[in-house]
């Protein structure tokens, strides 16, 4: 059995054609190093050769490896699921691993996300944000007992928090959110998503719980609906309309 | 300046063993969790397809149909007894990540949904079964987040962002804890425990080609093979089929399971000359090998003639967005492909290490042909080595594996913990992770750790990949040998105690080279095919010779030793592998 794939070899063939040719980009990166320089924070720019369809951790990488040893940041899987390598790109929060080179040639700034201590180069303090996320109580909450098998659960009730379960805890939600940079207090849109995720499961007891928990001055109300943490989420995750539909809990006093 | 502290238990790596391991252990002793990741980034999140267990959910199925799905697809080098174990032990440890709040797919009537893997089978080889348990195909980040959530619940202590470099002995051959650098400060701190368990992961980023985290660097394996412990069955490491072209990110065999298939330059689905029976769902290694001769005899695809198509175009619109979201932007994202519409060009990628730290089916560290214990160290998921995976590991059971062990390590330690007391420290226990960091520190001019780790990965790629000969395998040895000499006179610009990354990116690569000299060596050794470690001038498996565990240790020149251990069967007779 033969499929005819002469067409669509054609079309996925040309998508990669500018993949043989390396093309130059700039890197802009801000950096800080207390042991180096003290508090003051500077810019150091690097030109590499790069694939265009390398990522910009691969870029960073090349950086690092290459030109200066001491440029520090956070990475593990460069494919978007760990959650590591939250940056700021051009005053966007974005993976490294996510972002391609040709998209951000010839030229890219790149920064440490926003609110959160930082500590060396685009390394943050990611300690306040998982407080906030210990803080929602995320972990399932039933103590009626366990089956002998699974607790059943209809596909449409899985449906109902399938994509707060996306989320990979990278930060770049929260650290997009202009209240999260003014009021340390607020635990954040991706705590937020953490509470969602339990609150609207079948199998979870412990809603009340969590809708208290974010009813209180540092939850949800703080949410001004500006949406960067949705444009930010690099799951896709819609993560306004997840704070919404926990506002509407509460609201509506269903605890 | 070192720190000391004093626990009953501690646990290396926060990926899904060491979470599963730091459950049961938490609630018994005192343990402290070490790794040098924040737990949700362990490479465990990055599994995609299923988890295996014969729920019976959706078709018939039996765990010892599992079982020998298991046994067969490693191609008989894995111990019967453990594989059968491993398969029994699945149906409750799915049940309780159920219970824990993973949300699994589901089937209308609410039970979890099972969907078909590589190598699964219905009655020992009839036709494929559905057997994999999955959330969408993010099923290994589900786990991770469940059993980090747990560990939330329970308060377990986690030194984040830690490196443990060394293992600890006491003079009687007792695990006396670990040495660990803290990247934040530079510091060393010492752990004293009764008991360690490695959970260190894979070390997949040896080869060029990989779907393996960049900190995938077998450290685990290396702390414990430079003290002695052998590393078992480190010829066999998994390649899978269907990495992303050039970058080797994992698409994942669901795919395959949900109805994709692969053709060749002409448009051909090859495999089903290699397997009439299953086809694309052939066992790992059989599909990767198909692939390497295709491209071999000139009907690779791509510009280079060096990939396969990925076909998923007939599939349904709400099978790709429902149950391949994930991997559906991979090829997006990576490729710039759209795979409704278009071909998504794959090739093999490094993938997982069958071999690795030798344990029985409690977790324990084992030595020598006799499988004898050493009191105290423990190490569970990909780093360890039961074996159940044998020669090839089938689709889903890594997962199952980090559950299960993860799990009876972690209680069997407990119980240890329990009566053990605390063994004496060895004098100056930070000196030799010291002495070598110090060493690397001074050094103002030398070798650039980058440019040795690229020619170990491209040159394990030309020569210890998918196709292994003598010669080849022997002129890896003689590169690994130059490799370590410049390794030896490694330097790091980054001089600073602070988050010093570079520092690490150098020990790391010496762990690679810990990895690969035992896999190279046992390689040479083994003049058969079996499983994933196919050599071109033996290609035909050796049971007479060759039915039996490799262990590799390293001698005080750095030589590797070899010798073997009996595989354990009783179960099922060694039979042709046919699919």
């Amino acid at each position: 059995m033969a499929t005819d794939v002469g067409d669509v070899l054609e079309t996925s063939e040309q998508r990669r054609a500018g993949a043989t040719g390396k093309i130059s980009l700039t890197l802009r990166i801000r950096r800080y190093n207390p042991e180096v320089r003290g508090e003051e924070s500077w810019w150091d720019e690097f030109t590499i050769q790069a694939d265009p369809n390398d990522r910009l951790l691969d870029a960073l990488h090349q950086v690092k490896w290459y030109h200066d040893g001491t440029l520090a940041l956070r990475r593990s899987c460069a494919h978007g699921i760990c959650g590591s390598d939250a940056v700021m790109v051009n005053g966007r929060n974005r993976l490294a691993c996510k972002v391609l080179v040709r998209e951000i040639a010839p030229k890219v700034t790149v920064e440490p996300i926003r609110g959160l201590p930082v500590l060396k180069d685009l390394i943050v303090d990611m300690e306040p944000f998982f407080a906030g996320y210990r803080s929602v109580l995320p972990y399932l909450i039933n103590d009626e007992g366990e089956p002998d098998g699974e607790r059943l659960q209809s596909p449409e009730e899985r449906h109902r928090y399938d994509d707060t379960t996306k989320c990979i805890l990278c930060a770049c939600c929260t650290t997009s959110c202009p209240i999260f940079w003014g009021d340390e207090g607020y635990v954040g849109p991706a705590a937020i998503v953490q509470a969602h995720r339990f609150i609207f499961d079948s199998r979870d007891r412990g809603a009340r719980e969590r809708l208290q928990i974010l009813a209180d001055k540092t939850g949800v109300f703080r949410c001004r609906t500006t949406f960067n943490c949705t444009d930010a989420c690099p799951r896709g995750i819609e993560v306004t309309r997840a704070i919404q539909e926990v506002k509407r809990e509460i609201l509506f006093d269903r605890f | 300046m070192t720190t000391f502290h004093t626990y009953d238990a501690v646990i290396v790596g926060a990926g899904g063993a060491g979470l599963r391991a730091a459950i049961e252990a938490a609630d018994a002793v005192r343990t402290a969790v070490i790794s040098k990741l924040y737990p949700t980034r362990s490479h465990t999140g990055t599994a995609q397809g299923g988890v295996c267990a014969a729920l019976g959910n959706v078709e018939e199925d039996y765990p010892e149909w599992h079982a020998f799905d298991t046994v067969k697809g490693g191609d008989y080098l894995v111990d019967q007894p453990e594989a059968l174990l491993m398969c029994e032990e699945a149906i409750d440890a799915i049940y309780e990540l159920e219970h824990w709040g993973l949300p699994f797919n589901r089937t209308p009537d609410g039970r979890i949904d099972q969907r078909r893997f590589g190598g699964h089978t219905r009655n020992h080889g009839e036709a494929p079964v559905k057997r994999a348990c999955y959330a969408a195909d993010r099923t290994g980040h589900m786990i991770l987040q469940t059993l980090y959530q747990q560990c939330v619940k329970r308060d377990v202590r986690f030194f984040n962002e830690f490196y443990v470099l060394d293992q600890l002995m006491s003079d009687d051959g007792r695990c006396a804890g670990v040495v660990a650098y803290e990247l934040a400060t530079g510091e060393l701190h010492v752990f004293r425990a009764k008991a360690v368990l490695y959970a260190t992961g894979g070390s997949g980023r040896m080869f060029k080609v990989t779907s393996n985290a960049h900190t995938l660097t077998g450290d685990g394996q290396a702390i414990l093979y430079r003290r002695g412990i052998p590393m078992q069955d480190m010829e066999f490491f998994q390649f899978h089929p269907t990495g992303v072209y050039k970058m080797g990110i994992l698409l994942s065999e669901a795919v395959r399971g949900e109805g994709g298939i692969l053709l060749n330059a002409e448009g051909e689905r090859f495999m089903e000359r290699y397997a009439p029976t299953v086809k694309d769902l052939a066992p790992r290694d059989m599909v990767s090998r198909a692939i390497y001769q295709e491209i071999k005899e000139g009907r690779g695809a791509g510009p280079n003639k060096d990939a396969v198509w990925l076909d998923v175009r007939h599939l349904p619109r709400e099978v790709i967005e429902e149950k391949l979201p994930d991997v559906t932007e991979f090829a997006r994202v990576y490729l710039g492909v759209e795979p409704t519409r278009e071909l998504v060009p794959i090739q093999p990628t490094a993938h997982y290490a069958m071999g690795g730290i030798p344990t029985d089916a409690d977790g324990r560290v084992v030595t020598g042909p006799e499988a004898t214990p050493v009191p105290g160290l423990y190490a569970a998921g990909e780093c360890a080595c039961v074996s159940v995976h044998g020669a090839n590991r089938l689709g889903t059971n890594s997962l199952l594996d980090i559950v299960v062990f993860g799990r009876r390590g972690g209680r069997h330690l407990a119980g240890f913990c329990r009566e053990a007391d605390l063994p004496p420290l060895p004098e100056r226990p930070e000196g030799s992770v010291r002495d070598m960091l110090d060493a690397m520190l001074a050094r103002e001019r030398g070798a650039n750790a980058a440019d040795i780790r690229t020619d170990l990965q491209e040159h394990m790629f030309d020569l210890a990949f998918v196709v292994r000969t003598d010669e080849g395998l022997r002129k890896m040895q003689e590169i690994l040998g130059g490799l370590r000499e410049r390794y030896d006179e490694v330097v790091v610009q980054d001089k600073g105690s602070r988050y010093n990354t570079e520092l690490m990116e150098a020990v790391e690569l010496g762990f690679l080279l810990d990895n690969a000299e035992p896999l190279v060596a046992a390689a040479l050794a083994r003049t058969e095919s079996r499983g994933a470690h196919w050599r071109d001038d033996y290609p035909q498996r050796d049971d007479a010779n060759w039915l039996k565990h490799s262990l590799a240790y390293r001698q005080p020149d750095g030589s590797v030793r070899l010798e073997y251990k009996p595989v354990k069967l009783g179960i099922y007779e060694p039979a042709e592998r046919k699919y």
